[in-house]
């Protein structure tokens, strides 16, 4: 098993807000595909969820509904709202301009030590 | 939102947070369930891949934002608690802040209305006045001058950046319909109403064409004029009314708000149609002048503008004009030495408000302590000083509010009576009304003073350390805060000092003031300023016939010892200043020594009762056709003559106007104060030359009768005679009118009026900055023992007796009023010289003030003392060492 990396900084919102794209969920299944997604590469602590997704609430990237579950049980669903998709958009963007750069920059160097 | 909403939200959000909460640990406690974890055993690694539930909660508050507002809230609602569960103290905060807050509104009410809020007009900062200035006169003495009749009509014609106005003060009678009554009349220039941007209530302002001599009369009456002379009846526009044996229409009446320089005249007529020859005299300057800047001109554009005519006049008219400038300077209303009181009294109250701060502070401060172990547990329990600092502001500034909205509805109730109390008129008055000026400043108040008093008890308490406090009894940790309970006390006593003394000060001035001579008999005499029948004052013989007749009737009248007309009087404004000397030979304008001039008839002397030193005074030989002659006083001799006899010697007056103007003096007679019993000593013209009426030439007469009294020496209580002597007067046209009558009791007395006013303020002010002071030292003494009572216990168990127990709590607060007093004495050297500045007649610091004063706050201070020290020394040792 590889060691665990943390998340980087900022990370967890984009990682949120691309779980809740893919349509309404609550809070639970957002930190199971998270937990998913961390097994093999990143920690995401449960416990910095909910205060990452009342922030993105408060900033009206996200909106939230109080749905029944398939089980029958009442939940807070969250949903991505139009303000939300852009700074999705916005954020993929950069993070990928980010990682192709980070990416360049590493194999420059290891071809610079060979 | 109100407070409930914000409430039943808040729960809700709770609520919600709890369900999400519940509902993720429950599914990931099911899902572990499923995959064969036992329950117990699921329930606890759910929580541990969550975390702690409250701090997540916490942290999902926190990224909410709404956070401050539900702490706010929550301080807001604790402090309210913490408040209810102690109504004494409640009490007496909020009764000791609404003190405070509320004479200190009550005040600035006062100084917003008179001296902050601009001008009642719109766009008051587009209004000028306009005044004339000359290099030749003393302008120390004279100020700044108003603008000749000719010159504003020449600065009308040739300003593009200015629209002009003007206006002269001036009187007449109304004979016509009605009682005869003598009118404030203003004479004004067309455009007045709309330079100024009123408009009149009814009717219209005057035209152009009504503007000139030979024009049909036409008048606007004043609001309250109308209201009092015609009844308050519209009809009163377009009727006639008869002033000054003219028949005038009546095309306009004013609003009931409109003052202009701070008056509200009685009628308006056009300037124009007045024919006075000193009109249209250059060298004299009686126009008042305000101007409007036209829209698209600065300030700085229109004052050069006003140079340059200025400059234009002087070439045009080189002896009139030739060393005249005009200026234009931003309108302001006219309030005169009611600025310093008012600022005076103002400064004094803030004191009040300071001391009721310390109170509040040290009652605080004494929580503080004594909760100082719930707020160190709390700490241990993770909260962070800052919001504990932050709740502890939160609870003295809902105290501060509160007390601050307790100080607003004391205001409401407190302007009123205090702008009624106001010796004389105060200036404005009609604009002394509560509004948001003044709420904003109540709100600032207070909460800086909840701050204030706040800052010192939050700050202390959460930085002790807490685990040292956590396990300390009661008895270990009073040690801290003795200091700044003193410095809350000294500060107290101090301003209260400051208070004492300056009251101290004002009340051994008033005294040493009533007690001066005004250089007259004050007792029995009456004056009032007589109007003759317009229709006499046309021919001048006619007039000095009239006067003569008045004065006959007068003295017929029984109960009238003697009686003199005179044209200026001691104590009353009104004077006429002339410039005099020696010999022939004049030095320069501004080298000229001044005095007073006093026109009257050969009884004055005697009505007065003023001491006559030399020579005589004036009798019924000195006419129009011998030797004119003058009588000064004993300062004009001192001045002028030295010891020298002056009798014979003559007097230069080179401005008097008379064909020949040298005097010979015949008499030298004592002096009067003529600036009132406070200004006297320090006013600028002191000397005094009386010249009789009876050698005023013809061209004189006329002005002369429009502003002559009559004094009158009664051997019956003065008052009394008003009403025979008004209708003996009357004339044989019925139209003869006394008006603006006065004792000279009542003038003596309204001269101190000022200073007896800031005496009872003060006085009020120093009473309650000293009973407050007492209820501190006695607060914060009680605390204090109270807090030793086990180490007096411990003292009393090893033989100490009661007495050294008493002195032991005295010493202690005998330490800090030393302190006090030493400090409040320096500020009140200080507080001293701001008021001999500001006050007439005030003098100097004495010592005597100090020890007259001092030692009242020593004693009280000592008796708020003495319980509690009494009380400490009846400790029983054995219920104080078993306390803790």
């Amino acid at each position: 098993m590889n060691p665990k990396s943390d998340l980087p900084q900022g990370t967890l919102d984009l990682l949120i807000l691309k779980v809740v794209a893919l349509g309404p969920v609550h809070g639970y299944a957002i930190a199971q595909r998270l937990e998913l997604v961390s097994k093999h590469v990143v920690q995401v602590p449960q416990g910095s969820l909910y205060p990452a997704l009342h922030r993105l609430e408060n900033r009206g990237l996200l909106a939230s509904d109080w749905k029944d579950t398939e089980t029958g049980r009442e939940a807070k669903f969250y949903r991505l709202t139009g303000k939300g998709r852009a700074q999705l958009e916005a954020e993929a963007a950069s993070w990928e301009r980010l990682t192709e750069a980070v990416a360049l920059i590493l194999k420059l160097s290891e071809g610079g030590a060979e | 939102m109100n407070w409930w909403h914000r409430l039943l939200r808040r729960n809700r959000m709770e609520e919600q947070l709890e369900k999400e909460m519940r509902f993720h640990l429950e599914q990931h406690v099911s899902e572990l369930i499923a995959n064969g974890v036992t329950p117990s055993e699921a329930r606890r690694r759910a929580r541990m891949a969550l975390g702690g539930p409250e701090q997540v909660k916490e942290e999902c508050r926190d990224a909410r934002g709404t956070r401050w507002l539900e702490d706010f809230w929550q301080d807001f609602r604790y402090a309210m608690r913490m408040l209810r569960q102690r109504p004494g103290f409640a009490v007496v905060a909020l009764l000791t802040l609404a003190l405070g807050t509320g004479a200190t509104t009550v005040m600035f009410t006062l100084v917003n209305g008179v001296l902050l809020k601009p001008l009642p007009f719109p766009g008051p900062d587009q209004l000028v006045a306009i005044h004339g200035q000359s290099v030749e006169w003393n302008t120390e003495l004279f100020g700044r001058q108003n603008v000749a009749y000719l010159d504003f009509l020449d600065c009308t014609r040739s300003s593009h950046s200015l629209n002009f106005a003007a206006a002269l003060f001036n009187g007449g009678t109304v004979s016509q319909p009605g009682e005869p009554e003598y009118i404030d009349l203003r004479e004004t220039s067309p455009g007045l109403f709309s330079v100024l941007r009123v408009p009149l209530l009814f009717g219209r302002d005057f035209l152009p064409e009504e503007d000139k001599q030979g024009a049909a009369p036409v008048a606007i009456l004043g609001y309250s004029f109308w209201r009092r002379h015609f009844a308050g009846r519209p009809d009163a526009l377009s009727s006639t009314m008869v002033l000054d044996v003219k028949r005038y229409t009546i095309v306009g009446i004013a609003p009931a708000e409109f003052r202009l320089f701070g008056q509200e005249a009685d009628v308006y007529t056009p300037i124009g149609q007045d024919t006075a020859r000193y009109l249209q005299n250059r060298d004299a300057h009686p126009v008042h002048v305000v101007a409007r800047i036209q829209p698209g001109n600065t300030l700085g554009e229109a004052q050069a503008e006003l140079a340059l005519i200025g400059r234009h006049l002087a070439e045009a008219f080189k002896d009139t004009n030739g060393r005249r400038t005009l200026i234009a300077e931003p309108l302001r209303p006219e309030v005169g030495d009611v600025r310093s009181t008012l600022w005076l009294l103002l400064g004094a109250v803030g004191l009040v408000l300071l001391i009721a701060c310390a109170n509040v502070a040290s009652l605080l401060l004494a929580r503080a302590v004594s909760r100082e172990r719930e707020l160190a547990m709390r700490v241990a329990l993770g909260a962070t000083r800052g919001r504990l600092v932050r709740q502890c502001l939160a609870e003295s500034i809902v105290l501060g509010l509160s007390g601050g909205a307790l100080g607003v509805l004391l205001a409401t109730f407190g302007v009123r009576p205090l702008v009624a109390f106001w010796p004389g008129d105060l200036p404005r008055a009609e604009e002394v009304q509560l509004d948001w000026r003044v709420l904003l400043f109540a709100l600032a108040v207070s909460v800086l003073s909840g701050l204030l008093f706040g800052i010192a008890p939050a700050l202390r308490a959460p930085f002790k350390d807490e685990e040292r406090t956590l396990r300390a009894g009661a008895r270990s940790i009073a040690g801290g805060s003795k200091r700044l309970h003193s410095a809350f006390v000294i500060s107290e006593i101090t301003l209260a000092i400051v208070l004492l003394v300056s009251a101290g000060m004002l009340g051994r001035t008033l005294l040493r003031l009533a007690s001066l001579d005004p250089g007259v008999d004050i007792h029995n005499v009456l004056v009032a300023r007589t109007a003759l029948s317009p229709a006499t004052l046309a021919d001048p013989a006619k007039t000095r016939a009239a006067w003569k007749d008045v004065l006959g009737r007068a003295r017929r009248l029984p109960g009238v010892q003697s009686v003199a007309t005179v044209d200026t009087f001691p104590m009353r404004e009104g004077d006429n200043e002339q410039a005099y000397w020696t010999s022939a030979d004049l030095p320069p304008n501004d080298k000229l020594p001044f005095a007073l001039m006093t026109s009257a008839s050969p009884d004055y002397l005697d009505v007065m009762r003023i001491p006559l030193r030399r020579g005589r005074f004036f009798d019924e030989h000195d006419d129009l056709g011998s030797t004119p002659v003058i009588v000064i006083d004993e300062v004009l001799a001192q001045n002028a003559f030295g010891k020298e006899d002056p009798i014979g010697k003559r007097l230069w007056i080179p401005d008097m106007g008379y064909a020949s103007n040298v005097f010979e003096i015949v008499g030298v007679v004592g002096h009067v104060r003529h600036w009132g019993l406070a200004g006297d000593d320090q006013a600028k013209i002191r000397a005094q030359i009386y010249y009789p009426f009876s050698q005023l030439p013809d061209s004189f007469i006329h002005r002369w009768s429009e502003l002559m009294s009559i004094a009158v020496r009664t051997e019956i209580p003065p008052l009394n005679l008003i009403a025979p002597l008004r209708s003996e007067l009357k004339g044989a046209a019925g139209d003869q009118v006394l008006y603006n009558v006065h004792t000279m009791e009542q003038l003596a007395s309204d001269s101190l009026s000022r200073q007896r006013f800031l005496l009872l303020l003060f006085g009020v002010f120093a009473g309650l900055a000293l009973v407050l002071a007492c209820i501190g030292i006695y607060g914060v003494l009680a605390y204090l023992t109270g807090q030793r009572v086990p180490e007096i216990g411990i003292r009393m168990a090893l033989g100490a007796k009661p007495n050294s127990v008493i002195w032991l709590v005295l010493r202690q607060s005998l330490r800090m009023i030393f302190v006090g007093v030493a400090l409040g004495t320096a500020a009140a050297l200080a507080a001293g010289r701001v008021l001999q500045q500001l006050v007439q007649g005030m003098q100097s610091i004495e010592i005597s003030t100090f020890a007259m004063t001092i030692p009242v706050l020593v004693l009280a201070a000592l008796f708020a003392s003495f319980v509690p020290a009494r009380r400490a020394s009846r400790v029983d040792p054995v219920i104080a060492l078993r306390q803790d």
